[in-house]
């Protein structure tokens, strides 16, 4: 099928070029005073923690849209954005214990990021448990958009809590209301993992997307029992 | 017109659900017992000379109650599977989000109960002085509740019709009921430890929100979870 080719020629793409963000980063961008080469990790940790909190948000958006419409491509997009936010917030839960270790001395703590980036990656296997228990689509796409929704109304609680409780974990130097704080070359570098980051979602989500499409298909004709 | 007869209606299914706990008794003895149990366990679970009782009370009073309110979920809609009685139930000319009311409110009397027994026994078996802190502890407690409450009984409503539903409720319910826990609890350790109350409104506040955010939430929702 034509969208799993387009999305696997996205996702080629963004693979090559976070390649090419790395090459950038450790040798174009300058080392951090106080962390080393520790803080290279960031170009990595911090797009996929933003993504695996978007891609919650849209979930949730495209949750309330499929309630209204009752549009099956909605469903499915709610269940290939969740199914990409899991690998984002796996990357994210990954990649801060392998920075903190050196940093913080221990690969994990209980801060109030770390934890509730956790129960956003359980909200996410929540969410995917939900769809593999219910056999009948239309009754699976209603409570999964039920859980999405609900997910997404818990993510500002989550992201208030961040400043409510004392945390060890770097405060935002980008995405605050105040100017970044770092020199231009990291900005950029970040700003290009960013975008590759964003591609590889559009990618990931696109091909899922194909595959549910394919399996509903099958279901359809009664070629596959549900999981 | 509509909101007094939604308030009547969900009253009516509340009082149903009660009334057939209270002929029977099952499920809130088994309950009660189990609150006992998770108790004892927790006397069991730690060095009563390591930590001190009033450190562990807030922790000991919230994991027993999550537990509780739990298995207490897990039986809201089981009771309607029996004989088909939810589509009895949706059948009935009443408003679908009265139903999911009526199921909340049975709820909260029912893990009020199980709270209601939980609080005495802490404070009788970790010697734990509740008494001059109990209207706040109170108002702690319920504002905790309803918010896991609302949540739990619409998922309840779901994972009840699908495969492994005591395991499925708990898995996506614990993420939702850790927020508000772990505000309680703070503002629980503030209280027993005899400070101010200007302390634990920040949480209080927290806890309100998110009851009002997510009972919301919970009645609009509620319908996509019954309607074929």
């Amino acid at each position: 099928m034509r969208m799993v080719r387009v999305g696997r020629w996205i996702t080629a793409i963004g693979l090559v070029l976070l390649a090419g963000v790395y090459v950038r980063a450790l040798s174009y961008t300058p080392v951090e005073q106080s962390q080393g080469l520790a803080q290279k990790i960031f170009y990595l940790h911090v797009p996929a923690a933003i993504w695996a909190e978007t891609a919650m948000i849209l979930v949730g958006l495209s949750s309330v849209f499929y309630l209204f419409t009752k549009d099956p491509r909605l469903d499915r997009f709610a269940a290939a954005s969740a199914e990409v936010g899991t690998v984002f917030c796996a990357i994210v839960l990954t990649t801060g214990p392998i920075w903190g270790k050196p940093i913080w001395g221990t690969w994990w703590t209980w801060d109030a990021r770390l934890t509730f980036t956790l129960f956003l990656f359980l909200l996410y296997i929540g969410y995917l448990l939900l769809r593999s228990a219910v056999p009948d689509p239309a009754m699976r796409a209603r409570y999964a958009a039920v859980l999405g929704i609900c997910g997404m109304c818990e993510v500002p609680f989550i992201h208030f809590s961040v400043y409510m409780f004392p945390t060890l974990h770097p405060m935002p130097i980008v995405l605050k209301p105040s100017a970044p704080s770092l020199p231009g070359s990291m900005l950029l570098t970040w700003l290009l993992s960013l975008g590759v980051f964003t591609l590889l979602y559009v990618g990931f989500v696109v091909q899922r997307y194909a595959v549910s499409y394919l399996h509903e298909q099958l279901e359809g004709v009664g070629e596959v029992g549900h999981a | 017109m509509r909101s007094p007869n939604l308030l009547r209606h969900a009253w009516a299914v509340a009082s149903k659900d009660l009334l057939v706990e209270f002929r029977s008794r099952t499920a809130i003895l088994s309950v009660a017992v189990f609150v006992v149990l998770v108790l004892v366990v927790f006397q069991f679970g730690h060095d009563p000379t390591a930590v001190s009782n009033v450190d562990l009370a807030p922790s000991i009073l919230w994991v027993t109650f999550t537990f509780a309110a739990i298995l207490a979920l897990n039986r809201a809609f089981q009771l309607e599977l029996e004989n088909q009685a939810l589509e009895g139930l949706l059948l009935a000319p009443i408003e679908r989000s009265s139903i999911y009311l009526g199921k909340l409110i049975a709820n909260l009397v029912f893990v009020a109960t199980i709270e209601l027994i939980g609080v005495p026994l802490l404070a009788l078996f970790f010697n734990v002085p509740v008494l001059p802190y109990l209207a706040p502890l109170i108002a702690v407690i319920a504002l905790a509740t309803v918010g896991f409450v609302a949540v739990g009984t619409l998922f309840s409503a779901m994972t009840v019709r699908t495969r492994f539903a005591e395991l499925l409720l708990p898995v996506l319910l614990l993420p939702f009921m850790i927020p508000p826990l772990s505000w309680a609890v703070l503002a629980t350790g503030r209280l027993l430890a005899g400070r101010p109350l200007s302390e634990i409104a920040g949480w209080l506040n927290m806890l309100a929100v998110y009851d009002i955010v997510f009972v919301t939430l919970a009645l609009l929702l509620f319908p996509a979870t019954v309607n074929e």
